[in-house]
């Protein structure tokens, strides 16, 4: 097997006092995508802050071929780590192609920006007709959209995706969910995607890991999970 | 009517100002969400620096240049050097370092150059221009010289990528961080701009209440004035407000209160505008849901 494009070894992190990733260890292939599901509080956006340096961590984070848990978040973008924060960290007031814009920030070659910025409006035609207009005033599903494309805007590698399906409705979620599996094959760029709802996430995802506590406690691929009893009860519900 | 058209013209020239200073003010207010009190000292400090290049035998407009230059050095460095050191900083304890900025300025100035007031000179000429006499040449020079600083200002933050970075980082720093910018060299360049916007302020306002330590102290109330009518969150509105204060000031100091209290009138301004409309003209309204 060629060596994986994300490799987590013992990781750990906390706030503060408060441990809340308690040794997680995984990893994942370029263009693949992982899904990690768990209760509130398990450590699922914490792990996705860890791989990008937003808190204190120890142990051991290998992306691309580089280590990585001791740079500073500014870097580790610039390596091709997308992240699609929680909340989606849209800048409010400045308006929908700036915000693209500035997802393109890192790269040096200003002329495929162009290119991209028409690619990124073709996934998502609505943020086209929204181009001038201030982000603050998109609606969640749109600034849902936007928070994707600024990612991609990068040309990432990997994606780290915090909840997208969050406060949506659900015709707007699978629209988006769908998005989502066409960028993963037409662009390659892996996914890991952290989600509340266990069906969409099987659905989307090759492999899957369950945390709790801040430890992941069952692995596998999607299907695997799907027929595994206390998943089906807990998280799918039947 | 003469004298009411030079007092408005002269107005509008130390409008211009204020609304550097004005403009410096915001730009740091949008990074800290504080007021930078030593911003004034700060202008002061580069505007001997100035006068000690001229003296020194450098022509004006080099010497203009590197003044420039080096208040923005010394801008980014307090930023780089002093306020990002302060771990998790209270409001209060960056206000103290404001102040103790505002205090080393002034006598950090009167220890190397004495409190002895000096000439500085203006670079245009003494004789009025196009053969009127409303204005002086240095007023609309200068009031040229501040158009000429905010249009490209406006120009950077509008149009180039380094200028929408400043601004994503300014609003959301986290966010910020996530799409590459460092964002702790944008509040320094942020720091460097104001510094160099001040020192052009200074440098143009020196010829007309000539040099000493305390040249700003006033200068910098009138620009929060300014600040606080256009809106603290509006770097438009500080430029509008600018040349309001500019204007309001000296036509009320010639005809209505007398030059004696047209500094307390720029303090009404400043509360009457934080008892009406704390937000200013262009500024947002906050509204916070609880």
């Amino acid at each position: 097997m060629s060596e994986p494009l994300l490799d987590v070894v013992d990781l750990r992190a906390g706030y503060g006092l408060v441990p809340v990733l308690q040794g997680m260890s995984f990893s994942l292939a370029a263009g693949s995508i992982t899904a990690l599901l768990g209760a509130n509080g398990a450590g699922k956006t914490t792990t996705l802050r860890a791989l990008c340096s937003m808190v204190r961590t120890q142990g051991v984070i290998r992306f691309a071929g580089q280590r990585i848990e001791a740079r500073a978040t500014e870097d580790i973008v610039r390596l091709g780590m997308g992240h699609v924060p929680e909340g989606r960290g849209t800048f409010l007031n400045l308006s929908t192609e700036e915000n693209l814009r500035l997802g393109a920030y890192t790269r040096r070659n200003k002329s495929e920006v162009g290119d991209d910025l028409e690619r990124i409006y073709g996934y998502f035609p609505l943020l086209k007709a929204r181009r001038v207009q201030q982000a603050g005033t998109l609606s969640g599903g749109e600034q849902q959209m936007l928070a994707i494309s600024r990612a991609l805007m990068l040309r990432p590698r990997l994606l780290l995706l915090d909840e997208p399906s969050f406060g949506l409705a659900p015709l707007i979620v699978r629209e988006i969910f769908r998005i989502m599996r066409e960028i993963n094959e037409r662009e390659k760029v892996a996914i890991l995607l952290v989600e509340q709802n266990a069906a969409l996430a099987l659905d989307l995802a090759d492999h899957v890991h369950l945390i709790e506590t801040g430890r992941i406690v069952l692995s596998g691929t999607s299907a695997q999970m799907r027929e595994h009893d206390s998943v089906r009860r807990s998280y799918l519900g039947y | 009517m003469e004298s009411f058209l030079h007092e408005t013209f002269s107005g509008l020239a130390a409008g211009g100002i204020y609304a550097s200073v004005a403009l410096a003010l915001v730009m740091i207010h949008q990074a800290t969400h504080l007021l930078n009190f030593a911003q004034g000292e700060m202008a002061m400090f580069s505007t001997y620096i100035a006068w000690s290049l001229i003296n020194a035998g450098m022509p004006y407009w080099a010497a203009f240049f590197l003044t420039v230059g080096i208040a923005f050095v010394i801008g980014a460095s307090i930023q780089r050097f002093v306020l990002a050191r302060i771990r998790g900083p209270s409001v209060l304890s960056l206000v103290v370092v404001f102040i103790g900025l505002l205090v080393i300025f002034n006598s950090l100035a009167g220890w190397i150059f004495t409190y002895t007031i000096k000439v500085f000179p203006s670079p245009f000429p003494s004789e009025p221009p196009f053969g009127q006499h409303y204005v002086s040449s240095h007023e609309l020079g200068a009031t040229a010289v501040t158009l000429v600083v905010l249009l490209l200002l406006f120009a950077f933050f509008r149009f180039t990528s380094l200028g929408l970075a400043m601004r994503a980082a300014a609003q959301n720093p986290v966010a910020s961080r996530l799409v590459g910018v460092r964002v702790g060299w944008m509040l320094a360049l942020g720091w460097g701009l104001a510094a160099a916007i001040g020192a052009v302020a200074g440098m143009m306002v020196a010829p007309i209440v000539y040099l000493d330590p305390n040249m700003m102290s006033g200068i910098l109330i009138y620009a929060f004035a300014a600040a606080l009518i256009g809106g603290i969150d509006s770097p438009g509105g500080a430029v509008l407000g600018g040349f309001l204060v500019g204007v309001l000031e000296n036509l009320l100091g010639a005809y209505v209160i007398g030059n004696e209290l047209k500094l307390p009138a720029a303090l009404a301004i400043i509360v009457g505008v934080l008892v009406v409309r704390p937000s200013g003209l262009f500024g947002k309204v906050h509204v916070t849901r609880v």
